[in-house]
C-alpha cells in the first residue's frame, strides 16, 4: 500500500519523486526539482542503488527520462547490478540512457582541463531525450583528475550552473567516510555540501555484527524535511527508508468491529475480543503458552477465512503447528487451503529493519488481515537493542494502517520478571492490549495465570483467570481466592470439589424442609376443610331456625284470620271493599 | 616511432574558454618545434559537435587525442607542460 502512497504524494511542481519508501514522505516529496542534491556515504552504502532508482521510477512512473553518467562502473555493470531489484531497465531503453564516463586509466594530463565536453555531450542528449533528470555517480572519481581545490569547487560549480540552467533535477554522488563525522574532514565533498541544495548522507554501521544501514537528510533548501537518521534497508525491490509518522499525517480508520481472540472466555473478559485493527501483546516467561494463545488466535481468524500470516522466530512453522495439534488447535487445514502462510524465521539473521521490511512484503503479498508474530521480542536480538523499538513501533503503526490485526508474543525476562513493570521492548506502552501469562507456583504446582494487563477502548475483567490447556482446547477457569490467597490447579480443584459437596447437603436440607412444610399445610388445609364444613353446618342450621320461626308466624296469623272468619266479622266488609272497586 | 610517420591530432575544445585557446597555442607550438610539416590537427568544438565528443568518449575538455600512428592516445588538458605531452606522444626521445 505503500509505494501507492507515496506515488500519489509524489511529483509536485517543486519535488522530483524518487518513488523510494518513505524517502518522499520524509522530504514531503523527493529531491528538488531543478535543483542539485548531493548523495554521500562509504563504500556499499548504496549510493548507486538510491540514484538507480530514482532514475527508474521517474522514467517509469512520472514520465521524465533521466541519464545516468557513470564515472566508476560500466553502464552495463550498473544496470545488471539493477535487474536484481525487478527494475526492467531494458523496456526504459528509450528513457533511460547511460554514459559511460569512466576515465581511462591509460589517461595523460597535462595542464588545466575541465567538464565542458561532457557537458555538452550531456546537453546534447538530455535535449534530444527530453530527460529531466540527471545522476551523476561518483563524482568524485573525475574530480580526483583535478589538480587542486579551486579547481574541484570551479568544476562542481560548473556543474552545479549547467543543471540548473536546463532545469534538470540533479543528483551527484560522492564518496565519503566510513562515519558521517569523518564527512566534513572529507575535502572532496566538503565544500559540495555547501553547494548543493540538498544533502543526503548514508551510512552504514555494524554494531554486534548486525548491519545497520540509516539515511540523513543534511539539508534541504527552502523545504522542511526530517532531520533525523531513518534507517533503511536495500530490499528485494531497492530502497526501503523508515520512517516514523509525520505529522498531520491521517490517522489510520479504527474500526469497532470486534473479532475473537480464539478463547471464548478471554473474549468474555475483553468484553467481545480484540478490536480488528488492535495490536495485540502477549507476554510471559518461557512456557507459559505464549504461542498457543496467539495460535488459538490464528485459527480463529482462519475459520472467519481471514487470510492470516503467522511468522515463527523460536520454531519450524511445521514445529508450531504440531505443537499446537496437541492442544486441539489445528492448522494444517488452513496452510493447505491456503488461508494460512506459516513462516518459519528461525535462523533469520539480520538487522530488525531487514525483518520488519521482510514481514511487511510477506503481509503484503498474502494479502493478510491478522498477523502473528512469535516472538516479536526477537527484533530486539544482540546488535538491534537500538533500533529495536522503533521498529516494533512502525510495526504497529504499519499494521495499524493497513487495518491489520497484529498478535504479537513477548518473552519477559525472567531476571525482570514483573508482570506489571517490565517492558519487553517497551511496546507494551503502544499495544492496544496486553494479556500478560505467568506461572503461579503453590502447593507444589505451577500453574498458568492469565490476566488483561491492559486494553484500551474495552471494558475489562480486572481477574486473574486460569489459563488450561486440554485436548481440545484452550480455556480459561475462575480462580478462587481463599483468605487472601489466589488458588489454581489442584487446589482449585479441591476447592471446587468441597463447595460440591456443601452445595448437595445444602440442596438436601432444602428438600427435608420442603417436606415438613408440606405436611404442615397439608394438616392446616384438613383443619380448614372441617372449619369450613361446620360452618356450613351451621348455616344450615340457622336457616332452618328461621325457616321453622316463620312458618310458626303464618300459623299463627292464619289462626287468627281463620278464627275471625268462623266469628263472622270482618269478612263482609273486606268482600264489599272488593266489590266497589 | 619513426619521425617520418604522419601525425595526426584531433583537438577537442570547448568553443573558446581559456583553457581550450590556450590548449590549440600549446599544439601549436610544440608541432611546429618538434613535427613540422609532419602533422595535421582537427580541432573539434564539442558545443557545436556534441554527438562526435559523445561518440569518441570525449568528455573532458581539452583533449588531445593522437589519431596516427598507432597507438591511439589521449593527452586532457592545456598541454602546458610539454615534457609530459612529447614524453606521451613519443616524442621525447627525438626531442632529447
Amino acid at each position: 500500500m505503500k509505494p501507492t502512497r507515496s506515488l500519489k504524494l509524489a511529483n509536485t511542481h517543486h519535488k522530483a519523486a524518487t518513488g523510494i519508501t518513505g524517502f518522499d514522505e520524509m522530504t514531503g516529496g523527493g529531491l528538488p526539482r531543478g535543483r542539485s542534491t548531493l548523495l554521500s556515504g562509504g563504500p556499499g552504502s548504496g549510493k548507486t542503488i538510491f540514484a538507480l532508482q530514482f532514475l527508474v521510477s521517474g522514467a517509469r512512473d512520472f514520465k521524465e527520462p533521466g541519464i545516468f553518467v557513470a564515472f566508476e562502473e560500466t553502464p552495463k555493470r550498473v544496470i545488471s547490478n539493477c535487474e536484481g531489484f525487478g527494475w526492467d531497465v531494458g523496456a526504459l531503453k528509450k528513457k533511460l540512457f547511460f554514459l559511460n564516463a569512466q576515465p581511462q586509466p591509460d589517461l595523460i594530463q597535462s595542464g588545466n582541463f575541465d567538464l565542458s565536453g561532457m557537458l555538452a555531450v550531456l546537453g546534447a542528449k538530455a535535449k534530444e531525450m527530453g530527460a529531466r533528470r540527471i545522476v551523476f555517480d561518483a563524482l568524485d572519481m573525475v574530480l580526483a583528475l583535478l589538480p587542486d581545490e579551486a579547481a574541484k569547487r570551479r568544476e562542481v560549480y560548473r556543474l552545479h550552473e549547467w543543471l540548473v540552467a536546463r532545469e534538470l533535477t540533479g543528483l551527484l554522488t560522492a564518496k565519503a567516510g566510513k562515519d558521517e563525522q569523518d564527512l566534513s574532514g572529507l575535502e572532496s565533498t566538503g565544500y559540495m555540501q555547501f553547494m548543493v541544495d540538498c544533502s543526503i548522507v548514508l551510512n552504514q554501521r555494524v554494531e554486534m555484527g548486525v548491519s545497520q544501514r540509516n539515511l540523513r537528510v543534511q539539508k534541504y533548501r527552502g523545504s522542511p524535511f526530517n532531520e533525523d537518521e531513518s534507517p533503511f534497508v536495500i530490499g528485494n525491490k531497492g530502497f526501503d527508508v523508515a520512517i516514523a509518522r509525520t505529522l498531520g499525517r491521517m490517522d489510520a480508520r479504527v474500526s469497532l468491529d470486534r473479532i475473537s481472540s480464539g478463547v471464548k472466555r478471554l473474549d468474555t473478559m475483553l468484553g467481545g475480543g480484540y478490536y480488528r485493527g488492535a495490536s495485540v501483546l502477549i507476554t510471559g516467561v518461557p512456557g507459559t503458552a505464549k504461542t498457543t494463545l496467539s495460535g488459538a488466535f490464528a485459527e480463529a481468524a482462519c475459520k472467519r477465512g481471514e487470510r492470516t500470516v503467522f511468522v515463527s522466530f523460536d520454531s519450524d512453522g511445521s514445529e508450531v503447528m504440531r505443537n499446537l495439534t496437541s492442544v486441539g488447535i489445528r492448522l494444517h487445514r488452513f496452510v493447505q487451503s491456503g488461508v494460512l502462510h506459516m513462516i518459519s524465521a528461525r535462523m533469520i539473521t539480520g538487522s530488525a529493519e531487514t525483518l520488519l521490511v521482510r514481514i511487511k512484503a510477506l503481509a503484503y503479498e498474502h494479502k493478510a488481515r491478522c498477523l502473528v508474530i512469535d516472538p516479536v521480542s526477537t527484533l530486539s536480538k544482540a546488535g538491534n537493542e537500538f533500533t529495536a523499538h522503533a521498529v516494533a513501533e512502525r510495526m504497529i503503526d504499519w499494521c495499524k494502517s493497513n487495518g491489520i490485526t497484529l498478535v504479537c508474543t513477548s518473552l519477559l525476562d525472567e531476571m525482570a520478571n514483573n508482570p506489571s513493570g517490565g517492558k519487553p521492548l517497551h511496546i507494551s506502552t503502544l499495544a492496544d492490549t496486553w494479556v500478560h501469562l505467568n506461572y503461579l507456583v503453590q502447593a507444589g504446582e505451577r500453574n498458568r495465570g492469565l490476566a488483561i494487563i491492559k486494553s484500551r477502548g474495552t471494558a475489562h475483567s480486572n481477574q486473574v483467570r486460569e489459563l488450561i490447556l486440554s485436548d481440545d482446547g484452550v480455556t480459561l477457569a475462575d480462580i478462587y481466592t481463599a483468605a487472601g490467597e489466589v488458588l489454581m490447579g489442584t487446589m482449585r480443584w479441591e476447592k471446587e470439589s468441597a463447595e460440591r459437596v456443601a452445595n448437595e447437603v445444602a440442596e438436601v436440607a432444602g428438600k427435608l424442609k420442603r417436606v415438613s412444610l408440606d405436611a404442615e399445610e397439608a394438616v392446616l388445609k384438613v383443619r380448614a376443610k372441617s372449619l369450613e364444613t361446620e360452618l356450613l353446618a351451621k348455616q344450615v342450621e340457622k336457616t332452618l331456625l328461621a325457616r321453622t320461626t316463620q312458618s310458626r308466624e303464618g300459623e299463627l296469623s292464619r289462626g287468627r284470620i281463620r278464627v275471625r272468619e268462623l266469628r263472622g266479622g270482618d269478612v263482609s266488609m273486606a268482600k264489599s271493599k272488593g266489590s266497589r272497586s | 616511432m619513426s619521425r617520418q610517420a604522419q601525425f595526426r591530432f584531433q583537438l577537442y575544445v570547448a568553443g573558446d574558454a581559456a583553457n581550450s585557446a590556450q590548449a590549440i597555442a600549446n599544439l601549436n607550438s610544440i608541432c611546429r618545434t618538434h613535427l613540422p610539416g609532419k602533422h595535421e590537427i582537427e580541432i573539434v568544438d564539442v558545443f557545436r559537435d556534441p554527438k562526435r565528443a559523445l561518440a569518441d568518449g570525449v568528455f573532458m575538455t581539452p583533449t588531445l587525442v593522437k589519431m596516427s600512428p598507432a597507438p591511439l592516445c589521449r593527452i586532457v588538458g592545456t598541454l602546458s607542460q610539454p615534457e609530459i605531452v612529447l614524453l606521451a606522444l613519443g616524442l621525447r626521445s627525438i626531442a632529447a
